[in-house]
């Protein structure tokens, strides 16, 4: 056993040594400096320095409601749209599946900027294909950039086009671990295909669904790069602000760590919360 | 024709009538990528629908290594996908064999802790690890910020703890008889067994590296020592930009990296559905 040990202990030592100083300790530390006034030198302790302006601050309300807004629309819209990708290229009927699978899943390899900047041009107010086509079928250009609503739409719009994808990879592989049996029981006992799915296909798939949904809310409150680049800093004045970026702004254009701490620990408490529903959520019924 | 295979030839066809225009829908930014990389600036502005490609690309391009100096950050890109997957491979593969093969004092911890971060936001560790990396090691702007700090990876480490738990003792055991240590039976017996696993993780690890954005933005600002996606980041936003240039850019991240999926597709798609990035 002791021998086992200290084998065990030498092929870690890296990953751990790793994981202490880039996670273990930046985990301490970001705790303790959002209790700290990080703008004087030296760094001095003030409890409610950054806590209280926190709660006052009308800035982080706009970045906390935006976020949460995005959350509550774009997660379970991409979510949906993944299990339906997901159910229908399992389908025996599909020919092509090839095709079809690269299409969906070609946008995860695409990366953040890259795709970021396609999508301005794509949505440019004068320029850009969406709205030539919208004229073309009649309808009148939308300014994307300049109104808060189209602009979040934007937003929604093009994270649910990087990551539909990636769900539905999961949930793909999900679906092929449900045996065969099940469905042809059913369907030896006329149980039609829209009922087989909401009484079988859902509910085996639910914990997935689940992880799915956590891993993606989380990712999602902490959306960066798209507000970052696609509706330049947040555009129309703050109406895409996001925590991820006024964590930025706070942490890396004022260099104000301890408010950027206080804000990265929010985003660590709604996190914490999500992830108890989960456990709540996938319990196994006694 | 019975009225059974009439039902599954219509529903066959439903199917096909829906997911058409779904899947043109989504490749549709990618193909805009490709006609943009390839028209000039004055064409992409211009009133008229253009959804084939023209022939501009390395005037594109030209210009482009003009705005910002893309050749040099696309290899500080190369160099350190390569560098950081090599490494992180290796570290999660010993992680992973350790959590895998050996009773240990303390493992239970280790593995709650692991499965803890997962769903911790990563923003909580960013700016202690900026301080720590720019301010008290003075390392901002080497490759060394780029590829240490995201060697951690917690996923990686459940994969490979899995695939190695699944290979049986005996192999191990016969090797321990002959007496030979260890690390050999780690090298030399388990990582040749899962190759299949190591090349899903190295795929996915390098994609990760490859498209990371944040971290290197914040971390290496200097101009000689951006990668590629900061580089071309830079120039989204300016007024005076080639934007056919950003896209030829924006082409040559992008492009690489679907031909590999397509090669790869089995091996990346056992990578992602195992979870192996956040």
């Amino acid at each position: 056993m002791r021998h086992q040990n200290a084998t065990a202990y030498r092929f870690l030592a890296p990953y751990l040594l790793i994981f202490s100083v880039f996670w273990v300790w930046p985990i301490i530390s970001s705790f303790l400096i959002s209790f700290q006034a990080t703008r004087t030198v030296p760094w001095r302790w003030a409890p409610t320095f950054n806590w209280g302006r926190l709660i006052g601050d009308p800035a982080f309300f706009n970045a906390l409601k935006n976020t949460l807004l995005i959350l509550v629309i774009q997660v379970p819209v991409m979510i949906s749209l993944a299990i339906v990708m997901a159910v229908l290229l399992n389908s025996p009927l599909l020919k092509a599946r090839g095709l079809y699978r690269f299409a969906f899943f070609a946008p995860v390899v695409v990366g953040e900027v890259a795709y970021s900047a396609v999508f301005r041009l794509m949505f440019n107010l004068n320029f850009g294909i969406i709205n030539k086509l919208l004229n073309s079928v009649g309808l009148p250009s939308i300014d994307w950039f300049s109104n808060v609503t189209p602009a979040m739409a934007l937003i929604m719009i093009a994270v649910t086009w990087r990551w539909a994808g990636y769900n539905a990879i999961i949930l793909l592989a999900g679906l092929q671990s449900i045996p065969d049996d099940v469905y042809e029981a059913a369907t030896l006992d006329r149980v039609s295909k829209v009922k087989q799915f909401f009484y079988i296909t859902l509910p085996l798939l639910k914990p997935i669904i689940v992880f799915c949904a956590v891993l993606s809310i989380i990712g999602t409150m902490q959306l960066f790069t798209e507000p970052f680049l696609i509706t330049e800093r947040g555009g129309p004045g703050g109406g895409t602000e996001t925590l991820g970026l006024l964590l930025y702004r706070q942490g890396f254009r004022s260099l104000n760590f301890g408010y950027a701490s206080a804000v990265a620990y929010t985003m660590a408490g709604l996190a914490i919360a999500i992830t108890l529903v989960q456990l709540w959520l996938t319990k196994e019924p006694k | 024709m019975s009225s059974r295979s009439q039902a599954r030839l219509g529903r066959s066809i439903a199917l096909h009538l829906f997911l058409t225009p779904l899947a043109l829908i989504w490749l549709f930014p990618l193909w805009m990528m490709v006609v943009f990389s390839t028209m000039p600036d004055n064409g992409i502005f211009s009133p008229g629908i253009e959804l084939l490609p023209h022939d501009n690309f390395i005037d594109n391009f030209n210009n482009l290594q003009r705005d910002t100096n893309f050749v040099g950050a696309i290899g500080i890109s190369v160099s350190v996908a390569v560098t950081y997957t090599f490494l992180s491979v290796l570290l999660t593969s010993m992680a992973g064999w350790a959590l895998a093969r050996y009773n240990f004092v303390g493992k239970g911890v280790v593995v709650a802790i692991i499965l803890g971060t997962i769903t911790l936001p990563y923003a909580v560790v960013l700016i202690p690890q900026f301080i720590m990396v720019a301010r008290d090691f003075q390392l901002a702007n080497t490759w060394v910020a780029l590829i240490v700090p995201p060697l951690f990876n917690s996923l990686g480490v459940l994969f490979m703890r899995q695939a190695f738990s699944m290979m049986p003792s005996d192999l191990f055991d016969a090797a321990r008889v002959e007496g030979v240590k260890e690390w050999r039976i780690f090298l030399f017996v388990a990582l040749p067994l899962a190759r299949p696993m190591l090349a899903a993780l190295a795929i996915i690890l390098f994609l990760a590296s490859w498209n990371n954005y944040l971290w290197p933005l914040l971390i290496n600002s200097q101009p000689g020592a951006m990668t590629a996606p900061v580089a071309l980041g830079t120039l989204i936003g300016l007024t005076k930009v080639s934007w056919g240039g950003i896209m030829a850019g924006a082409v040559m991240l992008t492009v690489p990296m679907l031909v590999v999926f397509v090669l790869l597709q089995r091996h990346f798609i056992a990578g992602i559905a195992a979870g192996a990035i956040k």
